[in-house]
């Protein structure tokens, strides 16, 4: 089917600008996705899933620029014994980066594996991503899967002694960076991986993670504070047979980020968590679209977002769980709130469950509401300046995401870094 | 220590006058009980001396060791030694018991001029008056008020006094929704409290807070005043014989 005029000639002035990588073990991958983009076509404002925000910086043939911004402070998770891998501007960064062996795990550049004729990530790049376009599609992935200049793929075996840190700096104002990981975590290993920074002026980011059965894996994500940079990443999961998948992302600054995730539970007993924090100001727009089916039996699934809007922020939340026939004792369990600070600000949600199976327990609730003017007044009272109240409840507010983070030294440090954010907006 | 002159105070968003010419000195080491019907304007007066919204005062004044405490925000009136214990102490899910007492232990320090109390002091000095108001480690980990009792919520608010030792304690209906063991605990949290250099105002409808907390002066008020004022034998006259007796007395 021909896709609408406006739509087409979008799609063909930014795959104009672009070539296809030498793809090596990748090529079809690449090639396949390519010619996903052009059947889907790249998203505009015409479409549903795109309602609520704009996609057309994240299309456009150049990427708007954006300022690098010095934070002033250490770049988080720097207190943590990890394995630092680093992109500048989407680019690996060797000489930034730590040696990339580690025992329990092995991690490549997908420019290495390239030349080899196998590979094991040949069997999972864009596998998972295509098999995400059903039934909503998300064309920017797949443009990722084709045009990816650099990304790494991990493949956990055991359990690695420290955390795997993607590090994603910001160098030029006008970067336009693709990365795509490929995350592979086998039977009975577990892991964590870390990722943060703004990564480029624009930046199109793709994870596909396979949780074999009885794995686990932890992500938790810190976008970068660089006020106009933009970004759209896609993160997609499949977990096996008494699996674990739990992912917490902390957005703050970023005139534009859409965070998509597409889970699938397709082995029983598997636990997927995945929740969000956010914190908004002035034109800035945060998007968390999430998606997750339940195709096993016994299986839970959490999606826990907050966020904290001020200045005219909009915050964005689609979500949708849902069951498929026969994915019986299916627990799932949805949450999306905002704390508007303001009457300029707002909060967008269309919360979705779609059950196909008859002893499932499903909730989603979803509320918008000012700061709590008892609460504030109770603080108040015992002497603690407004501004300070306003805080230590904004933070409340976010408590209940933050506490998703399963490790509590992790939750602690994003903590404290809220804390300094907010002190110093006043 | 705390005296209200001629205070007459309306509800902001409607043309309500509740308080009309309210009249009282509390000194320090006394403690004052005010007893009254159901809207003569006890809680309001409570709520007016801490700095709630909503209301506005129309006329008279109020001072705290000679300082104008209503154009002071609620926070420097608790600096300047206001404290309210609660009527219904409000639940803050998210904040820790421990971080809300050092927070506000710690910016009335800073108000103040004084140095910030340091964790281990802090911490050694919260458990010791917790334990005597029977609040276990548990509790005080909980968030604020959250999935308390009644009886836990008032603990709480003699607790949160006990550490920022006001100069003026002002109790709100402290004993309602309290059985008799925990009003005993409150009381004895409160005595503990009993002090020279501080005064007390207990907001109550029942005698029986008076039998624990003994009151230096009682006053009876109604129709936002304060219309006789006596000792402690005024509140068990109200006891025995209710308010009509002394309004009609005092043709209100």
């Amino acid at each position: 089917m021909a896709l609408p005029e406006r739509k087409q000639s979008d799609t063909d002035a930014r795959l104009a600008a672009m070539t296809l990588p030498e793809g090596g073990c990748l090529a079809e991958a690449r090639k396949a996705a390519l010619s996903r983009v052009q059947t889907m076509g790249l998203p505009n404002r015409r479409d549903e899933y795109w309602k609520y925000t704009r996609p057309d910086t994240l299309v456009q043939a150049d990427a708007p620029t954006a300022a690098v911004f010095d934070a002033g402070e250490a770049p988080m998770f720097d207190e943590f014994d990890r394995l630092k891998v680093v992109f500048v501007d989407g680019v690996f960064d060797a000489e930034a980066s730590d040696d990339l062996s580690l025992e329990g795990i092995s991690i490549e550049r997908i420019a290495d594996i390239c030349d080899k004729d196998i590979h094991w990530a040949k069997d999972l790049y864009g596998v998972l991503e295509a098999r995400g376009q059903t039934p909503v599609a998300r064309p920017l992935a797949a443009l990722n899967t084709a045009f990816a200049q650099d990304g790494v793929v991990i493949r956990v075996t055991g359990t690695p002694s420290k955390p795997v840190n993607l590090v994603y700096r910001h160098g030029s104002d006008s970067s336009d960076a693709i990365l795509h990981h490929v995350v592979r975590v086998e039977s009975g290993a577990s892991a964590t991986i870390l990722e943060n920074g703004p990564a480029a002026s624009r930046f199109n980011k793709c994870m596909e993670v396979d949780v074999a059965d009885g794995g686990a894996l932890h992500l938790v994500r810190a976008q970068g504070r660089d006020h106009e940079r933009r970004a759209a990443t896609h993160l997609f999961a499949r977990l096996g047979t008494e699996s674990v998948f739990k992912a917490f992302t902390l957005t703050v600054n970023g005139v534009l980020t859409r965070n998509e995730a597409v889970i699938e539970l397709t082995g029983d007993d598997a636990v997927a968590h995945i929740a969000g924090a956010c914190v908004g100001d002035g034109d800035f727009h945060h998007d968390d679209t999430v998606f997750i089916t339940h195709d096993a039996v016994n299986c839970e699934s959490r999606q826990v977002f907050k966020k904290v809007l001020r200045n005219g922020a909009t915050g964005v939340f689609q979500g949708k769980i849902l069951v498929k026939e026969g994915a019986q004792k299916t627990d799932g369990y949805q949450i999306s709130q905002s704390l508007l600070l303001d009457d300029d600000s707002q909060f967008l949600a269309k919360p979705e469950l779609e059950i196909y199976a008859d002893d499932v327990a499903c909730s989603h609730g979803s509320t918008s509401g000012a700061i709590d003017e008892e609460g504030l007044f109770y603080l108040r009272s015992r002497g603690v300046p407004t501004d300070v109240a306003a805080d230590l409840l904004t933070l409340a507010f976010l408590a209940e995401a933050v506490e998703e983070i399963e490790d509590d030294e992790i939750a602690a440090a994003l903590v404290a870094r809220l804390e300094g954010w907010l002190a110093r907006r006043r | 220590m705390l005296e209200i002159k001629n205070l007459h105070v309306k509800l902001e968003e409607e043309d309500k006058q509740i308080l009309k010419g309210v009249n009282l000195t509390v000194e320090a080491g006394k403690v004052h009980a005010i007893m009254g019907p159901n809207g003569s304007g006890k809680s309001t007066l409570s709520y007016v001396l801490s700095g709630r919204d909503g209301y506005e005062v129309t006329d008279g004044e109020a001072t705290l060791a000679g300082e104008d405490i209503l154009e002071m925000e609620p926070e420097e009136r608790a600096a300047a030694g206001i404290f309210l214990a609660f009527q219904y102490p409000v639940e803050i899910p998210g904040v820790g018991n421990m971080t809300f007492l050092r927070t506000a232990v710690n910016a009335q320090r800073k108000a103040r001029g004084e140095e910030e109390l340091s964790a281990s002091d802090f911490l050694k000095d919260v458990r010791a008056k917790a334990k005597t108001l029977k609040i276990d480690a548990e509790m005080l980990k909980r968030p604020v008020n959250v999935g308390f009792s009644g009886g836990e919520k008032k603990r709480n608010e003699i607790l949160q006094m006990a550490m920022l030792e006001p100069k003026m304690c002002i109790l709100d209906e402290t004993d309602s929704g309290l059985d008799v063991d925990a009003m005993k605990l409150v009381s004895e949290g409160v005595n503990a409290l009993r002090d020279e250099g501080r005064g007390f105002l207990v907001i109550t409808h029942y005698q029986r807070l008076l039998d624990h907390i003994k009151p230096d002066v009682v006053h009876i008020m109604a129709d936002g005043r304060i219309i006789k004022t006596g000792g402690p034998e005024l509140a068990l006259e109200v006891e025995n014989n209710g308010y009509a007796d002394i309004l009609a007395e005092e043709g209100v």
